[in-house]
């Protein structure tokens, strides 16, 4: 996904309890907000999980999608991060066929975004890199000059920047 | 049955009858059925009153009409699947109108989940967006937690339904995993849950600096100063500040109607004045209610040179439609309560900017365009508009009035004088036909010396009627007036208005069915009234009668309109007034 700026990123806490995920997704789909990307995993604190959503803010204003999605009973706490309060992460991994003299060219391209070569056989390479959404969109760029078998990109993972402060909702619970 | 291993603990049923009457339910609204079978059973021995209903819609609505009256949590009970599918309409009812409920329903035995079993529905995946919270309790220890959590999550913050799903291998008292030691937790945690309940008291300084500035101000108030017990605290607001009030359509009541101040209700078909007082207004004090299309129409034009001070405990409300220049995010009486105390110490009505000259715009707004009809010719059937005037001056002023969705409701809303808080129970938000026999019915079950007339449609009464057969059999009895204009009224308005007088699908017929034969074979008196003259002795008749339901079958003409009207989307500016009015400028 490009990383316009009608996408936001919401981190949220939730209860790791049966059906969260399903909340929250039945809540975006009920109001009609757009989801462009949703990554979930437990957070060190088993009682939670944390949902990252990239939230399309033309669909509807982001206030409004933080304010609904805090109503929901299991979510603790929702983290407003922007490009400029947090750090973004995304993998991206892909297969590519490379024809002739090709290999030296992906090499390049590798070094330049610290990718890596996670897999090479029988003419075909499986590469990844990681960095921020803008970074990997130009690396996905790049290997769209290759042919490419498979691609796959991450949702998205965030982490509020060291001594930013950002917007949140909390229930205030500890 | 029990097993030996179980000896002194207590099996899921009869901890959720213990847990119910440990939160202190008086009255369960429900119908049996497999799933649910096994806490049918320690029901026989609890003092909470159960009501059997004829359909598990009529239980939701019941317990809804309950809460209204009461305040308190609305309690119904029915099986899996079907049951639980047809009290869908009466959960997606209460959480529009914020009406705290909680709801039990069967679930097949937890190891049939997701088999496709007999009466299987996925119940809390059908429910979540219409309850403010649901459970899907998976095991028989958790009951007394979740029966205590939904209980304290329908009835705080801003109020709405719980359902509580139970499968029947937890509630089994042959399942020896259905057996734990009994306990019922002192309070709640819940980590994602704190509602606030009071905003910054130097936000709610500015709102005051705002209204004692204010030339033109109104208080918008909403169904949110009712579930905020919240009517007293507005008294004292609105008269030391000389503000005049519009009660919304949740909340007639909330400001009693005979009081000067107050403008009746506003929206598409509210009255000139509350409409017209909103759009010329310079401060809008929106208290508990939360800018519905119904009472905005165009968004863009409502109020356009007022400020807005939103009070509303659900921050999702604040901005939702029109962003307010300040929000104040809490429960509306204790904000009020703060409001009142501080404008005492400020030196209270004085410290007002003087509103006499707004007072006399308004008065001239209320003697011009007062809410009209024509009485009917000779001959001709009845007026609707009559009737419930009628009513209203025929009642004690207590007296609880239960409406459907129409025409009739509007009527009521309109003519109805209503001078004390809940004594309207209505559907506002979800506009579900057939809510007033059900509601009428949870109302009168908790007030049974009240008088409690359901005003409703023919439309309306065709689809809850049966609901009757429990206000006999359960010695609940409830009046109704059936405004009978032998068509659905308020789509035939619009078909008049708007699709050139073609009318599609509407045509009921004013004897089809035979209303009055039919509500005698339910075991209620009925009465056929046809002319005018007739009304008031019938009504009279009808509140002499208390051992059994009532019903009067109002013969209306199936022209009248209702008026004002604002149509769909339009400016609150265009306001179509009675024909007899129009003509005049405006």
């Amino acid at each position: 996904m490009s990383q316009t700026v009608s996408y936001q990123t919401l981190a949220v806490l939730v209860e790791n309890k049966a059906g969260v995920l399903a909340r929250v997704a039945d809540l975006f789909a009920r109001r009609g907000y757009n989801i462009a990307s949703l990554t979930v995993a437990p957070t060190r604190d088993e009682r939670f999980s944390r949902i990252t959503i990239v939230v399309d803010v033309e669909s509807s204003p982001l206030e409004q999608i933080s304010k609904q999605l805090f109503k929901l009973i299991n979510v603790v706490e929702i983290q407003e991060l922007t490009a400029d309060t947090a750090i973004q992460r995304e993998l991206i991994i892909a297969t590519l066929d490379l024809s002739d003299g090709e290999k030296s060219t992906i090499d390049d391209v590798l070094e330049s975004y610290s990718g890596k070569v996670l897999f090479d056989a029988e003419g075909q390479i499986t590469v990844s890199m990681e960095s921020n959404p803008s970074k990997v969109d130009e690396f996905e760029d790049e290997l769209d000059k290759f042919n490419i078998v498979y691609l796959q990109r991450s949702g998205r993972i965030a982490l509020p920047k060291i001594g930013r402060s950002i917007a949140k909702h909390t229930a205030g619970f500890e | 049955m029990e097993d030996q291993n179980t000896e002194g603990q207590i099996d899921g049923a009869k901890a959720l009858i213990k847990s119910l009457e440990a939160e202190g339910v008086e009255i369960i609204f429900g119908y049996p059925g497999g799933a649910i079978l096994p806490v049918y059973d320690p029901l026989i021995d609890t003092p909470i009153r159960h009501v059997l209903v004829r359909h598990e819609q009529g239980a939701g609505h019941m317990a809804e009409g309950y809460a209204h009256v009461t305040g308190k949590p609305g309690v119904c009970m029915v099986t899996s699947g079907p049951a639980a599918t047809n009290v869908v309409t009466a959960l997606a009812d209460a959480y529009l109108d914020s009406v705290p409920m909680v709801c039990i329903t069967g679930q097949v035995a937890l190891q049939n989940i997701g088999t496709d079993a007999f009466q299987e529905c996925d119940t809390t995946g059908i429910t979540r967006s219409i309850t403010k919270h649901n459970y899907l309790v998976t095991k028989a220890e958790d009951i007394p937690r979740v029966v205590k959590e939904a209980f304290h999550l329908a009835t705080t913050g801003r109020p709405g339904p719980v359902l509580i799903d139970v499968p029947k291998s937890i509630v089994a008292s042959n399942n020896p995993d259905s057996y734990f030691d009994w306990y019922y937790p002192d309070e709640v945690k819940l980590a994602g849950y704190n509602p606030s309940l009071m905003p910054e008291e130097s936000e709610i300084d500015k709102a005051i600096e705002l209204m004692l500035a204010a030339e033109k101000p109104v208080l918008y108030v909403g169904g949110g100063v009712l579930k905020a017990r919240g009517a007293q605290a507005l008294l004292e607001l609105a008269e030391a500040g000389n503000i005049p009030v519009v009660t919304t359509l949740m909340a007639r009541g909330a400001f009693p109607d005979s009081h000067e101040l107050c403008l009746g209700m506003p929206g598409m078909h509210g009255n000139y004045t509350a409409i017209t007082a909103i759009q010329k207004s310079d401060l809008l004090i929106a208290m508990g209610s939360r800018f519905d299309d119904r009472v905005t129409g165009k968004v863009d034009a409502f109020a356009p040179n007022a400020k807005v001070i939103h009070v509303d405990i659900d921050p999702a409300e604040h901005g939702k439609i029109r962003n307010p220049d300040i929000s104040l995010v809490g429960d509306c009486r204790l904000v009020m309560d703060y409001m009142n105390s501080k404008i005492t110490g400020l030196g209270g009505s004085a410290s007002f900017a003087n509103h006499d000259a707004w007072r006399e715009t308004i008065v001239g707004w209320q003697t011009k365009y007062p809410l009209t009809y024509e009485q009917s010719e000779p001959g001709e059937y009845l007026k609707p508009q009559y009737v419930i005037e009628q009513l209203r001056d025929s009642c004690p002023a207590d007296t609880i009035v239960a409406a459907g969705v129409g025409q009739h409701q509007m009527w009521a809303s309109q003519y109805w004088n209503f001078d004390h808080p809940y004594t309207w129970v209505n559907s506002g938000g979800l506009g579900t036909m057939g809510f007033s026999i059900p509601a009428a019915i949870g109302a009168k079950a908790a007030f049974p010396d009240r008088m409690v007339w359901a005003i409703d449609g023919d439309g309306c009464f065709q689809m809850t009627a049966q609901e009757l057969i429990t206000a006999t059999a359960e010695n609940i009895p409830i009046k109704v007036a059936l405004i009978n204009n032998a068509y659905l009224g308020m789509v035939r308005q619009w078909q008049e208005l708007f699709y050139d007088e073609r009318y599609s699908e509407v045509h009921f017929g004013h004897d089809m069915p035979d209303y009055v034969m039919w509500a005698e074979s339910m075991g209620c008196a009925a009465f056929k009234v046809e002319e005018t003259a007739d009304v008031k002795a019938t009504i009279e008749k009808a509140n002499q009668i208390n051992d059994r339901p009532v019903v009067i079958d109002f013969r209306c003409l199936s022209e009248e309109k209702v008026y004002p009207m604002v149509v769909a989307g339009g400016s609150n500016d265009d306001v179509i007034v009675h024909p007899s009015q129009q003509g005049e400028d405006s």
